[in-house]
């Protein structure tokens, strides 16, 4: 059993916007491919050329469709990773104290030389945003590119999780939740942003920006329509010369 | 927190950054290479580079997983065993160079058409075109007729550019943007940073496809049309604007040929053309002096209702053409609503959206200008409202008239090249006459004698012999496609087996998988790579292929050299060719080995330069006979294509000069310490309003992009199409064939007019059938990517509800799915965001056992399957012996989305059908497990 801080001086976290997603994967990869070279063990792949390839991911986009009791079925691309909560279960469930929660940020971890690859962890989480690593047989998860936000050999514009410098729509952001003038916090304000499964009470730092409504047809009924000039050719050309002033 | 670990927040990062352009697809985004130790340990966006400005797509984030892929080629390779059984031998360069140059030599000798050289998705086409023109043979293209031509072509023709690298909208300014047929394609970073912009700005997005995926997920409003109706929906909202009156008739009285006398006597030789002075300058009425004048007179007022009477001839202002062609009832909503898919209420909900936003909430901006004409304005009017298409309306066999019917629907809103709408990167807008004509002319011993491709004006620039045949192999610029501006790469090797227009030696393909997903019809295209002859030889004799993978096209070839990847090679991404520019600047970039290849391979641009120089080639050969350029980073900086004028704009001369100037040997140099680009950015007030605004043609003369400023009138009414109708009413001296008169004068109509892109009604295969490309894998061509694959690594057939419903499909089931032309069995998934009388596949994702060393269980093989065994390249049989292709008949645009389809739940197979033996992998196969890092 680990402890949780009962506080962070700051809540880093993402915003991500479910109405400009356009389901790239390019965060996927991007992600994939800091991890791999940077904090920790790589992010391995089994069977990468084989029948049943599986590797580590610390974010993944899931696509779902919707279907409103009225009107066309919608695409939702969904990217998940860690939430970084607040009662965050697979911290206080870590039998050896490697999964915690950084008070200074927020910013939940695995050290990963204390971990011993049990898997509680993952089991405890209900995003399903853990995954252990086969090859090191250690757990992995997003760090928030805790070693890029900070980090004083990057430029300063690009000390941001990788996941949010690529994002090509700019659906992602990155920001301090606990300031309430943040770029995220103000983003959440405006834009509705939701707790995923909030009943849980694992309190997510994360928030997701739902897709704005669409357009329906019952709006579009009361919309103007355009007023006929001319039915025909002949009508249109005496439409013309009225329009082109009669010279 | 007392037990929390320190740790290092500021780790290195990486040894140093290595700038180059990506090619993990064709968007070219300038990336960072990160090196370690000498390798490559992380690729992220360049945040200077024009194209992407620092995000990256999954693609490029994945090359590191390209760049050291197991499926890469090794060392040339000659073939061993009979053809499609894989079995090489490693030779030397020496070995492989002095087998091409024997045998392409005797060609060169003794037919130069005998060898066919066609290039896949490669973008160096300045540079593999100048070779085979001085080869002499005049079979060669790259991959456009299988891609987009009809989207170029028809901008090109309409407006003198098309979207994608032509253009983009003002993502700054624009209000609406309405997307046609866009899967989740070209261009990939752009759009989705555009459509990031428009929807923090709150404009609206109108997204018109059959698929509610990608982009088409986030749009404000899907239209999920049924395939092929795009045209129709189109003209219907012509329809409708020009009905109420929604159009911009000062534009269109100044910037297009609506105002130009056009000879409206049918009885005449000349009906259908525009009334021209002495100096071939078209004439409009004057509104001023009520006098026809030439359209380009300083002052002129053209007037849209212009009618004049001259030798016993009426000539009328296209205008009034226009008006009649589309206010024709049959346009009505309520007319096309049901082949469309589409409820007359949107369409006519669309067409008052649009008009509303272009004309009501028009922007201005206040910017001075000067028109061709003379005339000062003081402001830039704009209309804010946009479009993009790609190649949902383009590969249809009613392609090109669907993508002109856009084009002038662009035009009648007023919203090309104007604030807030449409506009061109350099070198667009660029008018057809500024292009060059086809040229075919091919000798022994001699170049041919002008560049392959071009654009038609009429029937005396048809690619034929003198006895009416087709002089090309591919029939490209013939009378049943005549403007077929990119060749038809689909038709070469079905043409090259059947000997029709004639038979070939040699088949030289350039990263072109045309054994397996760049094929129609696949199993018959693997038929005939290996079909021989009565005498037991190959009827396709020669067969010479370059590649850097292990692609199914490698076990079809008799000698294989192997490419570089894209990390490890030079590259120019030319003004001559298909330049990275964006709407407010020319630019151009590089390609730079960052890494040295660990393998016996070669950059095939720079093969192409030793081969050229072997063969004795003009432009590749000194006077003394010796090779000109060393590689191809040597024909990147010393190539002239005109004086002052070679493949990169920037750093030339003495470092300072852009556009035009001597040749500097230290460009490359440059090119690397400025980031791997150089971007020109064109003067404020010559940033809309290109093509009439003489301050931007004066920057592009001085850029190199013309030698004069050429000023022109967007073609509502196409001429040149006119022209080949005239030669089927019997006019000049080339006309069709007979049994081509019909097709010819239906298929040229001067304005577009939809028509159903394929005589199968239906009945018995009810369904569309469509593919796409993930946006993960667009353009990809190694979707063995190790990462990539996990992303994307089957490909169900994804049925709409109602066919889900009739059928009683559940997930896990198989269907067979049946075409005109053939069959497969292949896994279903159920997708509602779907048109209901659509189904779709991802495309390319199947590949052959023993391709792309992968494992001959990967779901690839075992899952994956191409749709491209429902295509047939050709039409069926018409009953009088000929051949007609699975084409545009206006420009050869192979038409994969005219596929139709009839569909039923079958017993589950252990494979998808046809199923295909293994190959065997002159690469081997991938390792088991990777865990990839190179620091330490």
């Amino acid at each position: 059993m680990t402890e949780l801080p009962t506080s962070t001086d700051r809540k880093l976290g993402l915003v991500i916007d479910l109405d400009t997603c356009v389901g790239c994967h390019a965060c996927v990869v991007s992600c994939k491919g800091w991890n791999t070279e940077n904090y920790g063990a790589p992010l391995s792949d089994q069977d990468a050329y084989g029948a049943a390839p599986q590797g580590t991911f610390l974010n993944r986009v899931h696509t779902y469709e919707v279907q409103p009791p009225e009107g066309a079925a919608q695409t939702v691309h969904f990217p998940k990773s860690c939430l970084h909560c607040d009662d965050a279960p697979c911290v206080t469930v870590c039998p050896t104290g490697a999964s915690y929660k950084r008070s200074e940020d927020g910013i939940v971890l695995v050290n990963e030389n204390d971990c011993i690859g049990c898997g509680l962890c993952a089991w405890a989480c209900p995003y399903g945003a853990r995954e252990l690593d086969q090859a090191a047989g250690v757990m992995k998860k997003c760090t928030l590119c805790v070693d890029r936000i900070y980090n004083e050999n990057l430029p300063e514009e690009d000390r941001v999780p990788a996941c949010v410098r690529t994002c090509p729509a700019g659906a992602r952001h990155f920001g301090d939740f606990a300031d309430p003038e943040s770029n995220v916090s103000q983003l959440s304000r405006e834009r509705g942003g939701m707790d995923l499964m909030p009943e849980l009470g694992t309190n997510p730092v994360n928030k997701y920006l739902p897709p704005r409504p669409k357009q329906t047809e019952e709006i579009d009924i009361l919309a103007p329509f355009l007023t006929p000039v001319a039915e025909e050719p002949k009508g249109f050309l005496k439409w013309l010369d009225k329009a082109l002033g009669g010279d | 927190m007392s037990k929390q670990p320190n740790i290092d927040t500021s780790p290195p990062v990486s040894d140093e950054i290595r700038k180059t352009t990506c090619y993990m697809c064709a968007c070219r985004c300038g990336i960072n290479v990160h090196m370690k130790g000498g390798k490559v340990a992380y690729i992220e966006g360049s945040r200077d580079h024009p194209i992407n400005k620092g995000v990256l797509c999954a693609k490029g984030s994945a090359g590191i997983m390209q760049v050291n892929a197991p499926s890469r080629l090794r060392s040339p390779m000659k073939r061993v065993g009979p053809r499609g059984s894989g079995e090489f031998e490693e030779i030397s360069w020496d070995e492989a160079l002095s087998l091409a140059t024997s045998r392409l030599g005797k060609i060169r000798k003794e037919a130069p058409e005998k060898l066919a050289f066609f290039t896949g998705r490669d973008q160096s086409q300045s540079f593999t075109s100048l070779w085979a023109q001085s080869f002499g043979t005049p079979n060669y293209a790259a991959h456009g007729g299988f891609c987009s031509v009809n989207m170029a072509a028809a901008g090109i023709y309409t407006m003198g550019g098309a979207f994608w690298e032509f253009g983009q909208p003002d993502w700054e300014h624009t209000k609406l943007l309405m997307l046609f047929g866009v899967a989740e394609d070209h261009d990939s970073n752009p759009i989705k940073m555009g459509l990031g912009k428009l929807k923090q700005r709150g404009a609206k997005v109108i997204g018109v496809n059959p698929v509610r995926s990608g982009y088409n997920a986030i749009a404000d409003e899907w239209v999920g049309i049924t395939p092929g109706a795009d045209g129709l929906f189109i003209t219907s909202l012509i329809h409708e604007l020009l009905r109420a009156g929604k159009i911009d008739l000062d534009y269109l009285a100044r910037y297009t040929n609506a105002p130009a006398l056009l000879n409206s006597d049918p009885n005449d030789a000349e009906f259908g053309l525009f009334l021209r002075d002495d100096d071939g300058k078209m004439l409009v009425i004057d509104r001023k002096s009520g006098k026809p004048t030439a359209f380009d007179k300083k002052g002129v007022q053209p007037d849209l209702r212009g009618t004049l009477r001259r030798a016993g001839v009426t000539h009328e202002a296209a205008f009034h053409s226009v008006a009649e062609t589309y206010l024709a009832p049959e346009f009505a909503p309520e007319a096309v609503a049901e082949r469309c898919g589409i409820e007359p209420q949107t369409i006519r909900r669309i067409a008052a959206e649009l008009a509303r936003v272009a004309f009501d909430e028009a922007i201005s901006l206040p910017i001075e200008w000067t028109d061709f004409r003379g005339e000062t304005h003081s402001e830039m009017i704009g209309r804010p409202v946009s479009f993009h298409a790609m190649r949902g309306i383009s590969a249809h066999a009613n392609g090109f008239q669907t993508c002109r019917a856009l084009h002038i629907l662009q035009i009648l809103l007023g919203s090309v090249e104007v604030p807030g709408g449409f506009r061109f990167k350099p070198p667009y807008p660029k008018p057809v006459e500024a292009h060059p004509t086809p040229h075919c002319q091919s000798n022994p011993m001699a170049p041919l004698d002008g560049p392959h491709l071009g654009f038609v004006r009429g029937p005396e620039h048809l690619a034929l012999k003198p006895d009416g045949s087709a002089a090309r192999i591919d029939k490209a610029f013939t009378w049943e496609n005549p403007m077929s501006s990119h060749g038809l790469m689909h038709m070469v090797i079905s043409n090259a087996h059947a000997g029709d227009p004639y038979k070939i030696d040699t088949l030289f393909l350039y990263m072109a998988n045309m054994a397996w997903n760049s094929s129609m019809n696949t199993k018959s295209v693997i038929d005939m790579l290996t079909d021989r002859d009565d005498n037991g030889e190959y009827v396709i004799p020669n067969i010479i292929y370059s590649d850097a993978y292990s692609s199914e096209m490698v076990a079809y070839a008799d000698l294989i050299l192997p490419d570089t990847t894209y990390l490890e090679r030079h590259d120019c991404i030319s003004l001559l060719d298909r330049p990275i520019c964006e709407a407010d600047a020319a630019a151009d970039a590089i390609r730079w080995p960052v890494i040295e290849p660990d393998r016996d391979v070669r950059g095939f641009q720079s093969v192409l330069c030793d081969l050229g120089a072997r063969l004795g080639l003009p432009n590749f050969t000194n006077p003394d006979g010796s090779a000109k350029y060393k590689d191809y980073a040597d024909y990147i900086v010393n190539h002239e294509r005109k004086p002052g004028i070679g493949p990169l704009s920037a750093f030339r001369g003495d470092g300072t000069e852009t556009g035009r100037g001597s040749v500097n040997s230290e460009q490359l140099d440059r090119y690397i310490e400025n980031g791997g680009f150089a971007v020109t950015h064109i003067p404020d007030s010559a940033r809309y309003y290109k093509p009439w605004n003489m301050e931007y043609q004066e920057w592009a003369v001085g850029m190199g992009l013309f030698d004069t400023p050429q000023p022109y009138l967007f073609s509502i009414y196409s001429e040149p199409m006119r022209k080949f109708q005239l030669a089927a009413e019997g006019h000049g001296e080339r006309q069709p064939p007979d049994h081509l008169r019909k097709q010819v004068h239906d298929a040229m109509r001067p304005l577009p007019v939809w028509e159903e892109a394929t005589d199968d009604e239906g009945g018995e295969y009810p369904l569309h059938a469509l593919t796409q490309r993930p946006m993960a894998m667009y353009h990809s061509w190694g979707s063995q990517n190790a990462w990539l694959r996990q992303i994307h690594g089957r490909n169900p057939l994804y049925v709409p509800t109602k066919v889900w419903e009739a059928h009683g499909f559940q997930d896990g089931d198989w269907a067979r799915v049946t075409s005109r032309s053939g069959e497969i069995v292949v896994p279903v998934a159920h997708q509602a965001a779907l048109n209901s009388n659509t189904v779709w596949t991802w495309n390319a994702i199947g590949k052959r056992k023993g391709a792309w060393a992968l494992d001959d269980n990967a779901p690839e093989a075992t899952k994956g399957f191409l749709l491209n065994h429902l295509i047939d390249e050709l039409l069926p049989p018409k009953g009088d012996g000929l051949r007609y292709s699975n084409s545009d008949p206006v420009t050869g645009q192979a038409a994969w989305f005219d596929l139709r389809v009839k569909i039923e739940k079958c017993a589950a197979p252990d494979e998808p059908q046809p199923a295909f033996s293994s190959l065997r992998s002159p690469v081997g196969k991938g390792p088991k497990d990777l865990a990839w890092k190179v620091g330490s």
